[in-house]
């Protein structure tokens, strides 16, 4: 049986330095309510940051690997995205 | 630190830290910044370097560089669901001086390059975004970062900040990419002893082995899975197109853990332990989505002017050639001290003649080619497949029996002429 077969259990490899505030932003929930069905950045995001719950779009930015797929692959071009400030965010040790 | 540089280089990855340390070794005055705690904390790469590229800017790096194995073995396998058709080269040649290429770990190999460009006397300023250029009068004049009183100014910038390319995008270089103009790739790093490492893929000590996975490792889509040898680690992933992970409705680490779980792959694997999961776009949209890469005191370089050659996996020997032939431009400019978008557009024809230029001709329709007819992927691999197991599945058929059966598995006249049709494309887009 492989290891880290989970989204959740491959993050935990990851080392990250959280800023307190965002640097991902859902600008119109209502757009990904009313006019996407698919929710696709649930879907194609690496790090499972987006997570449609009921109403809103939850954002854990905290887990994100800064792909910025999310900004180019939303349908409506519905998310604002900047890099974190510096030094926070994704540390990669390895790879 | 100084307000005014001769140049400001944007991002410490192959591309920025090539062109800083040209620059510093020529005495120009250069600020290299870094958004990362250190150079290569937000870089991925499959991790295969290429030699000669590296060597241009600092000869026998190799003496000291910290690399993973000289590749000594590269193999292409094009997968099914339970089989695959498998090429390789393999050459002793590779495995000493000169060397073809190594793989790298790029959390410690762009930490020693960027150490590299500092000896030469460059500055080095990590933890710090450049958030914009700086423009006045129609010149970029410098940039905006997030560090208080954090405008730096300069005679020319150089844009080396990656994939994403907001910098270049602000100033109208580039409108942003579409999905399918760049792949989304995944990887993981997997702990395994050396010696079962070499045992298993056939190494002596320092030596080091390369696998592309076409086909089923990507579920029909558009892209490729890899596994590559370090030292006692293995790099596994799989990148696709953005467009064809939308398309098909994909979770790129479901896929990942796919390849992991294939039966080709998971005895490569078995027992390792996943010690890091690293997510990355890679540009791709080739020879077509080449921006604007010289503008007046601005040059832009590497994964930001989207400078890879997928079908080679190559794009970290192209980052460090660009980085080192705008550096070439800017110290005839400073010569000059003319640093207007007709000066620097030297870089642009420097880079069209270059390699990177010709090979991104070469093959400027591929991608496109390959996404919009996927049967190639879909189709045509797993009747390579088919055909080589009837071929040599020895049941008592004679060989002119197992001929026509492979030639009755093409289908029908129809779909005959039709695969022939699309190998003469392929033929073309690639030649």
């Amino acid at each position: 049986m492989m290891k880290a077969q989970t989204i959740e259990e491959k993050q935990y490899l990851v080392r990250f330095n959280a800023d307190t505030k965002s640097h991902l932003h859902v600008l119109d929930d209502n757009i990904c309510l009313t006019k996407c069905p698919d929710k696709i950045c649930t879907i194609f995001c690496p790090a499972a940051v987006y997570k449609w719950e009921d109403i809103r779009m939850h954002v854990g930015y905290e887990g994100c690997h800064e792909c910025g797929s999310c900004r180019i692959g939303c349908p409506h071009e519905n998310i604002r995205w900047e890099y974190p400030r510096g030094g926070y965010g994704i540390v990669f040790r390895l790879g | 630190m100084p307000e005014k540089f001769d140049c400001i280089v944007v991002g410490a990855g192959p591309a920025g830290t090539a062109c800083a340390y040209e620059l510093a070794k020529a005495g120009v005055n250069v600020l290299l910044l870094e958004r990362g705690e250190y150079p290569g904390a937000k870089n991925v790469m499959g991790g295969v370097l290429y030699r000669k590229m590296m060597e241009d800017i600092i000869p026998e790096f190799y003496k000291e560089a910290p690399l993973e194995r000289p590749i000594v073995e590269q193999r292409f396998m094009m997968m099914d669901k339970e089989s695959a058709v498998t090429f390789s080269y393999k050459g002793l040649e590779w495995g000493r001086e000169p060397y073809n290429n190594f793989t790298v770990l790029r959390a410690k190999f762009d930490q020693w390059f960027a150490e590299k460009a500092v000896e030469q006397g460059a500055l080095l300023v990590c933890e710090t975004v450049a958030v914009e250029c700086i423009v006045e009068n129609g010149r970029v004049v410098g940039v905006r970062t997030d560090r208080p009183d954090g405008d730096i100014y300069a005679d020319v910038v150089v844009l080396a900040d990656g994939v994403n390319s907001l910098l270049a995008k602000q100033l109208g270089f580039h409108r942003e990419w579409r999905p399918d103009e760049v792949a989304l790739a995944t990887m993981e790093i997997l702990k395994l002893d050396k010696s079962i490492i070499e045992d298993r893929f056939n190494l002596e000590p320092n030596q080091g082995c390369t696998i592309e996975i076409f086909g089923d490792a990507t579920k029909g889509i558009v892209g490729t899975g890899f596994l590559y040898t370090n030292k006692d680690t293995l790099s596994i992933g799989v990148g696709t197109l953005l467009s064809g992970l939308i398309k098909h409705k994909i979770k790129p680490y479901e896929l990942l853990e796919y390849v992991k779980n294939h039966p080709m792959i998971r005895p490569y694997i078995q027992g390792s332990e996943p010690v890091e999961y690293l997510a990355h776009l890679i540009p791709e949209g080739g020879y077509h989505s080449i921006p604007k890469v010289a503008g007046n005191g601005v040059l832009v370089v590497g994964d930001a002017a989207q400078l890879v050659n997928a079908i080679h996996r190559e794009g970290s020997n192209m980052a460090m050639t660009s980085g080192r032939l705008a550096a070439e431009t800017i110290i005839m400019a400073k010569e000059q001290n003319d640093f207007s978008e007709s000066m620097l557009d030297q870089y642009r024809m420097k880079l069209m003649e270059s390699f990177i230029g010709q090979d991104l001709k070469k093959y400027k329709d591929a991608t496109h080619h390959f996404e919009r007819f996927p049967q190639y992927f879909e189709q045509y691999i797993p009747m390579m497949n088919r055909a080589a197991s009837q071929m040599f599945t020895v049941d008592g058929l004679s060989k002119w029996e197992k001929q026509k059966k492979i030639w009755r598995d093409l289908g029908s006249t129809k779909q005959k002429f039709k695969l022939a049709r699309d190998m003469m494309k392929a033929w073309k887009v690639m030649k």
